[in-house]
This record gives structure tokens, C-alpha cells and sequence, in this order.
């Protein structure tokens, strides 16, 4: 299975490893992620964030595929209030715009406050070259500037140097010792930056929204750089991407809502400024006021039906701030000027789609920023549709290729793993593969793995008695269950006749096609889906459940999503019956004690427990109350952990991609659930298990780790 | 009074952000509060600038003259760069945030809010609106060229993350609140 590792450049792995390396970075991104949550969650009390974001989702939905018309709209009452208005086709038309303005009017200094416009365009290294002075004024993006790097992060761009090193940069810059004091460095900021400011022939900015009704930019900020910058020099270079466009001036009312709280956890930022069209100078002339609109392939991507959800977004960065990967390696590694989520979208669009080759893999797929998006984009989603059609353009690597040849054959898979069960024998100690030999050393430096059961669940279940019910449930087990934990789908089975069914396991059933479908490989995924879907019906059954969230995502949302966009709508109405009775083992569980079928067993060796939320559990299938009341049900005492919710860095093969990546999401975890003292941590997800238990073992942490099913069973 | 909860909930949103809130009930206390803080801080009249659109009258002037004499009423970008403190009215207050609207369109009324390191802002208690939808259905952008939203001083936290107040703008945001506006 080292096909995953062999997808990503060996440069690509050296700037992961290089980031993770450095601890300034990773400790700053950390602590930010933290305190963000908490503050963010503040910050929104008293708002209702669904609402909120249903309305900017819908006015930005609704500009979406009018942006063209928007801006000329825009440039139509702008122009009207004495603004120069210019639509952008590219990046070089934009630049090529500002540098006229500015050799037309003789400018030699030019001050900026922050602008991923700007950033977007290469605007800097352009003017600079053209003979002039430009001065970033952002702190963040000054230290940046003086330290000739990119931003790290959209919204704290400077996030990764430490105060000594910016010491270091102003006492270069300044030619005076500078001491490492953070008010003493914004002080010598303020002082030398207020200069530049007074003397400077055209501001530059970026803005946050454009109203096309009146004619209106609107700038949220902090410092103050953007009032001084928009006041002072006569001349004023507005650069805003087409996607800030809203019809309506009460349509900023949400935006500016949202915004300082999703972006920096404030429940308003210091300034919001509003310029609508040309303001007096200090001599009484008016601004010379120019609104560059940028394009760059937005209006393309307003033409995708899938791709438009993107233009949702607001630039809050808070799909960064929440991203187990992004707060591990921050936004370096991904070698553009958007980063994160967001910003491996973004790239793929306004560079090209192969430049988000790399970088997409990074997604583990999560899902904890689709949550929190207050433009209500599916940024995951948006993730797996780079990776089916990078797959299309460029087709499977060759491992990619053999490994999906395999599991689309089941018999041949399933000898595979039978095969398997015995060649691992001489690394198999008490239950666990510890070392690995040569390049496979790799996958079990931070975690064991179980072996593959000598006899797979499939095989049990031919000589296993169940009582013989009037009701049926299908069980599916997925491979992990039918193949490496067999013990878990025994305890289902037990349950569910306690419950009064009898359980029936197609033999037809096969791997869920998650694996194939989450790396884009949407064929593949649909050919199993097929299988797995016909293999179920052909039983009759009350309900469909499995013990693994991942294989209950794909039988009750994905193969529906499948057929609809892989163009099999034949099959669609026997995935929608398969949908409406698939649950999962805590939901159907939690409804069996409800319906009084069922009792839980009543606790035997540990009283206290932490539960670990699975990503697909929680955020795919809503389901975290279900496995907390059925374990409180049967008398254990719940100790929360802190960051329950948060992933284990499992993500199917991601860990076999970036091992380097999982083994400190995994750290952390593990970390988190001994913090709660509890003996036991529980969780519905066979490889959340095959993770945390395995980094348990690793660790010689006497910690039981278990699937709900066997603590119930 | 409606503008006692309004005034309340201004206060705790501003404070929580780092402005300072003061109430009079009427110009005159407010003034002589201004005055007060301007000499406990050692001010010379060159040291501080104060617009006077329409809340001062003559006879403010000159009370204020007599203890800061040669005080400029008028703001110049000069006398703003020099100047340590700046005084000036503003129009709505936003109590939902702590936020202060203004109207900074004339460019005199714009800078004196953003240069010196103190801005003191004087507010009519009446003009103390709910949130931001009220005040913008008040408004349209066609009247006010240049509209200035301010919530505490400036910020930032670009080091470390460490917030630290007062970068390009004002590090202390003074707002004097007056529930009588008139003579």
C-alpha cells in the first residue's frame, strides 16, 4: 500500500518535513487554533451563526453568476461619484492598469495596506522592478516584506517569526538596536511606517466587499494603515477580486457580521471603512479614486456548477484556523498566496489545476471546516472534486491503478488479504504488528497495526448460530470489520439478536469504495457501490447497518452523490432505498432502546470513559449525542476530552500518505484522552480504533481502547 | 430609559475592547472634563487639537482659550501630525459592538480621528442606535463619501499574536457620551 506515498513529489515531502521542523510555526499556529475556537465561539454568542451564513450564502450565491453585470453596475455608480472603474481580465491587465496610473502621475512612492489581490497578482515585485518605492503598512505584512517571505496565514501573515527574529528585521532596517518587546516593536512600526504614510504618492488596498447598488468599497481592518493609506496620498488604487461583488448596500450588514468573528474571533474589528467614490485631499482637490475589478478566472468559475460554491467565500481563513493539517504545517508548504482549504480551491483556479497536485492531499477530509464556513462552502467536497478530475486529466498513478484493480475485484481482494493474514505472521507479537521491514518501516513508526485476522468475519458468520427472528437487519461490514476486526461485527450481531433480529451478511458485499472515492476515483467507487447496493437489496431487511461511519456515509449519502454525477440515475432509486434504512450501530442502537428492545449491558470492568467523535460520526451523520446517551445509559461515567470532535489523523490511506502528518494529529489525541484519566476511550469508527489504539500500543499506554459495539455487546 | 440600556450596552461593548466611556448630562461637564483630562495629562495647547464643527459656540471657545491659550480650533495636516491629542464629535453610536460612526467624508474631521495617539470623541447619548441594520437604514453611501467605523483604538496582534494596542491609529480611544447637547 505505498502506492499513496509514491503520489507526492519527494520536494513536496521535504517542505512538509522542513515545516513541521520548525517549532516557532507549529507552537504560534497551535496556540492561535486553540484560543480561536474559544473566542470565535464568544464572539458569535447571541447570534444565530445557520442563519447567518444561509444569508451570505444566498447573496453570494445569488452574485455568483452576475458577476459580470455586477461589475458593470458597480463601475456604473462608482464612476458616477468620480471613481475610475477597471474590469480586469488577468493579472497582467490589472498590473499593467496600476503602473500606467502611476507613471502618468509621476509616482515614486507607493504605500499598501493588505491586499491578497494584490498578493495574487505579483503586484510588488512588478512596481519595484518599474523604478518604484512600495511599502507594505500592515505590521504583519511589513515584517514579511522585510523579511522577504510569503505570508503563512492569510490573516496573520507574519505568524511564523518570533519576536527576536522580527527585533532582527527592524534592527536591519532602522539602524538602531531594537530589543525584542513586542510594544516596542509596533511602537518603531508606528514611527517609521507614519513617515512613509505623510510622504507616499498612491495608496494601494484591496477591500473586503464592493457594493455595485452605490458604488461602494468597504474595508475591515485593525491597525488603522488602510484609513491613513486611503487619506493621505492623493491618489488611491482600489485592487478587488470580482467574487467581493454584493447587488445591495444592506447586503454588507451580514458580511461585516460575520466576518471579525469568523476571521479573528473580534466581534467587530477597530475600523470598517466605507468609501464610496472620490474623497477631498488634504489641499481640497479630490482623490484621484481607481477601482480596479480583477477577474482572473472568477466569471470561469461562476460557470462551473460545482466550482461556484467557492465564490461563497468571504476571506475569513477560518477554513485554516481549524484544520488539524494547516495548524500543524502552516501555510508555506502550500506554495501559493491562498493557502489552506480555501486556498487549494482558489489555486487550482486562478493558477491551474495542476498546481493543487500536491497540495490538495493535504485535505484528511475531516470536514471541521465545512462547519464553520460562514459562507456555507463545502471546502471538502470541493477538495474531492479536484482530486476526480485531476484524476481525469491526468488518470491514476500506476500503484493508484493496481491498488483499485484489486479492490474492484473482491475475490481477488479478499485473497489478497486471506494471503496476508499469513505472510505477516513473523510480525505479529501479542496481537500487534510493531516493526515493519525496509520501506514499509515507515507506516508503523508511530502507531502498531493489527494483523489481518486469521479468519475474516465472512468466514465466522458460516458457522456462527443466530436465533432465527421474523425481523432482519443487513449488516455491512466494511473491510477493517470483515477482515481485521471480526471480533467488533460478532458484537454487533450479538446485540441485534439480544434486540430480536437476525443479522444477515451478504457474501457479496465488498470493500464500501470510500477509498477509491475520496482520492477521485469516482469509476471505481461506482462499481462497487453498485455491487454493495445490489448485494444488499437482494436481502429482505428492515434495516441496513454498519459499524464503521465511513461505510454508513457512502451507503446513506455518497453512492447517491455517485450515481447522480457519474451519470448512473438507473441506479438511484435502489440507493435511495438502500439510504433510507442504512443506519448506524449507535443510531440504530439508540432507537432499539428507545423502541425498550434493548437494555445495554450494565458496566464490567471500567466506570469511567472518554468518547472520541469520529469525523464522519459527527460531522457527515450528525450522530455524537447517540453514543454518549447509550454509554451513560449503561451506567458509565463520561469524561469529556478536550477537542472530542477533533481527528485522530486516521483518514483512511492519508496516514499511509503523510505518515509525518497523522503521527502528530495522532499525538495529540492521544494526549488529549489521557488528560481525562479515563481507563477506557470508546468510538464507533474501526479505524479511528486501528489508530489510537495502535498509538496506545506504540506508546506502552495502558489505555483500552474500544469499539461501542463491544462495550455494549 | 431607552437610551440608558443603549448607553449600558455601548459602555460594556466599548470597554471590552479597550475605549474608555464617560456620560455627562450636559456640553458644559463634558468640557470641563475634556479640560481636566488635558491638564492632569500635562497637555500644551500645541500638544492637542480640537475640531469644532458645531459643538462648541463662542463663548466654549473661549473658556477653553483661557486655560489652553493659542488652542487651535482648526485642523490642519500639520497641526494633526503634531498634535498628541485629537478632539473631535462624531455622529452614531452603534451599541450592539461599541462602535462609533462617522461621517469623515471632510478630510480635516477624518485625520484628526486617525494621527494623534488619543482620539477623544464626543457623542450625543441620542444618537445611540441598536446595531448596525439600524443605523444603515438611517444612511445611504451617496451622502457620506468616506464612512468611518471605529471600535475601540487600533490593534494588532501580528507578533506573537500578542494583542497589542495602538499601532497606526489612536492607542487611546476616549468617547465622551453628552445626554444634552445644547447651550
Amino acid at each position: 500500500m505505498i502506492w499513496g506515498v509514491k503520489m507526492v513529489t519527494a520536494a513536496f515531502k521535504q517542505s512538509i518535513e522542513k515545516a513541521l521542523k520548525n517549532l516557532t510555526l507549529r507552537t504560534a499556529l497551535g496556540k492561535f487554533a486553540e484560543a480561536y475556537i474559544v473566542a470565535r465561539e464568544k464572539a458569535y454568542s447571541g447570534i444565530n451563526f445557520e442563519q447567518l451564513r444561509d444569508r451570505i450564502s444566498e447573496i453570494k450565491a445569488d452574485s455568483a453568476p452576475k458577476l459580470k453585470e455586477l461589475a458593470l453596475e458597480f463601475k456604473k455608480n462608482a464612476e458616477a461619484n468620480g471613481a475610475k472603474v477597471f474590469i480586469a481580465n488577468s493579472p497582467d491587465e490589472a498590473r499593467e492598469y496600476i503602473l500606467k496610473v502611476a507613471k502618468q502621475r509621476g509616482v515614486k512612492k507607493v504605500v499598501k495596506s493588505k491586499s491578497m489581490a494584490s498578493e495574487e497578482i505579483h503586484l510588488n515585485p512588478y512596481l519595484l522592478e518599474a523604478g518604484m518605492e512600495v511599502r507594505e503598512t500592515d505590521l504583519g505584512e511589513w515584517i514579511i516584506q522585510l523579511a522577504k517571505h510569503r505570508p503563512s496565514h492569510m490573516v496573520l501573515p507574519a505568524i511564523h517569526l518570533t519576536k527576536e527574529e522580527v527585533a532582527e528585521l527592524f534592527t536591519k532596517e532602522v539602524n538602531e538596536k531594537v530589543k525584542s518587546d513586542i510594544p516596542q516593536l509596533v511602537k518603531i512600526a508606528r514611527r517609521e511606517l507614519r513617515n512613509v504614510f505623510l510622504s507616499a504618492d498612491m495608496g494601494i488596498t484591496g477591500a473586503n466587499i464592493a457594493v455595485a447598488e452605490t458604488g461602494s468599497i468597504v474595508i475591515i481592518e485593525n491597525e488603522g494603515n488602510a484609513r491613513l493609506v486611503t487619506t493621505l496620498p492623493k491618489i488611491h488604487v482600489v485592487l478587488v477580486g470580482l467574487e467581493k461583488l454584493v447587488p445591495y448596500f444592506s447586503n454588507i450588514v451580514p458580511i461585516l457580521t460575520a466576518l471579525p468573528k469568523s476571521a479573528t474571533a473580534q466581534i467587530c474589528t477597530s475600523y470598517f471603512s466605507i468609501i464610496t467614490g472620490q474623497t477631498p485631499n488634504v489641499d481640497g482637490t479630490l482623490k484621484d479614486l481607481h477601482i480596479v475589478l480583477l477577474d482572473n478566472k472568477r466569471t470561469d468559475m461562476a460557470k462551473d456548477p460545482i466550482f461556484k460554491e467557492a465564490l461563497q467565500c468571504i476571506r475569513c481563513a477560518s477554513c485554516l484556523n481549524v484544520c488539524p493539517v494547516f495548524c500543524l504545517i502552516g501555510g508555506h508548504v502550500f506554495g501559493s498566496i491562498y493557502t489552506g482549504g480555501i486556498g487549494t480551491i482558489l489555486t487550482a483556479w486562478f493558477e491551474e489545476l495542476k498546481k493543487c497536485e500536491d497540495i490538495q492531499g493535504l485535505c484528511i477530509q475531516c470536514g471541521r471546516c465545512r462547519d464553520l464556513c460562514p459562507g456555507k462552502i463545502n471546502i471538502p467536497e470541493l477538495i474531492l472534486e479536484l482530486r476526480r478530475r485531476l484524476e481525469k486529466e491526468k488518470g491514476p498513478s500506476f500503484l493508484q491503478k493496481t491498488f483499485f484493480s484489486i479492490i474492484k475485484n473482491r475475490r481477488l481482494f479478499h485473497q489478497i488479504l486471506r494471503n496476508a493474514s499469513k505472510v505477516q505472521k513473523p510480525f505479529v507479537k501479542e496481537g500487534f504488528i510493531r516493526h515493519l521491514p525496509m520501506f514499509f518501516s515507515s507506516l508503523t513508526e508511530y502507531r502498531s497495526l493489527p494483523p489481518i485476522s486469521d479468519t475474516p468475519l465472512r468466514d465466522r458468520l458460516l458457522r456462527f448460530v443466530q436465533p432465527d427472528f421474523d425481523e432482519k437487519v443487513v449488516f455491512f461490514a466494511g473491510c477493517l470489520i470483515d477482515f481485521v476486526y471480526p471480533e467488533i461485527g460478532e458484537s454487533v450481531i450479538k446485540v441485534l439478536n439480544k434486540a430480536g433480529f437476525t443479522v444477515l451478511f451478504p457474501q457479496e458485499q465488498g470493500c464500501c469504495g470510500a477509498p477509491a472515492n475520496y482520492s477521485g476515483s469516482s469509476e471505481v467507487a461506482y462499481e462497487l457501490a453498485k455491487e454493495n447496493i445490489e448485494a444488499i437489496l437482494r436481502l429482505k431487511a428492515k434495516y441496513v447497518v454498519s459499524a464503521c461511519p465511513t461505510c454508513t456515509t457512502s451507503l446513506k449519502y455518497d453512492y447517491i452523490f455517485l450515481f447522480k454525477t457519474t451519470g448512473h440515475e438507473d441506479m438511484l432509486p435502489k440507493a435511495e432505498i438502500v439510504a433510507s434504512k442504512t443506519y448506524d450501530f449507535s443510531s440504530l442502537i439508540k432507537v432499539l432502546i428507545n423502541q425498550q428492545r434493548l437494555e445495554p449491558e450494565k458496566i464490567r470492568d471500567f466506570k469511567e470513559v472518554t468518547y472520541h467523535d469520529s469525523c464522519h460520526l459527527k460531522r457527515r451523520l450528525h450522530v455524537y449525542r447517540e453514543p454518549r446517551e447509550i454509554l451513560e445509559g449503561a451506567g458509565y461515567e463520561i469524561l469529556e476530552m478536550y477537542e472530542a470532535d477533533m481527528c485522530c489523523g486516521m483518514g483512511g490511506y492519508y496516514s499511509l500518505k503523510f505518515p509525518e502528518i497523522s503521527s502528530p494529529i495522532l499525538e495529540r489525541k492521544l494526549r488529549n484522552i489521557k488528560n481525562t484519566n479515563a481507563k477506557l476511550v470508546v468510538m464507533d469508527c474501526p479505524g479511528c480504533l486501528l489508530q489510537i489504539r495502535g498509538g496506545f500500543d506504540k506508546k506502552s499506554e495502558p489505555i483500552e481502547t474500544r469499539h461501542i459495539a463491544e462495550v455494549i455487546g | 430609559m431607552v437610551n440608558d440600556l443603549l448607553f449600558n450596552k455601548f459602555k460594556e461593548k466599548a470597554e471590552s475592547v479597550n475605549a474608555e466611556v464617560y456620560r455627562f448630562k450636559d456640553k458644559h461637564e463634558a468640557i470641563k472634563f475634556i479640560l481636566a483630562f488635558l491638564e492632569e495629562g500635562n497637555f500644551k495647547s500645541s500638544d492637542f487639537n480640537w475640531l469644532n464643527n458645531s459643538f462648541l459656540n463662542d463663548s466654549d471657545k473661549r473658556y477653553i482659550s483661557e486655560k489652553f491659550p493659542g488652542i487651535n480650533f482648526e485642523v490642519s495636516l500639520q497641526s494633526a501630525t503634531q498634535a498628541k491629542v485629537g478632539i473631535s464629535e462624531i455622529e452614531w453610536a452603534i451599541a450592539n459592538s461599541g462602535t462609533l460612526v462617522h461621517d469623515a467624508t471632510s478630510f480635516d474631521s477624518r485625520i484628526i480621528s486617525m494621527l494623534p495617539e488619543v482620539h477623544i470623541a464626543i457623542v450625543s447619548t441620542s444618537k445611540l442606535l441598536e446595531d448596525l441594520a439600524s443605523l444603515l437604514n438611517r444612511f445611504h453611501p451617496q451622502k457620506a463619501h468616506y464612512l468611518a467605523f471605529i471600535t475601540g483604538p487600533s490593534r494588532t496582534a501580528d507578533i506573537e499574536r500578542v494583542l497589542t494596542i495602538g499601532v497606526h491609529g489612536p492607542e487611546r480611544l476616549i468617547i465622551v457620551f453628552v445626554d444634552d447637547m445644547g447651550c
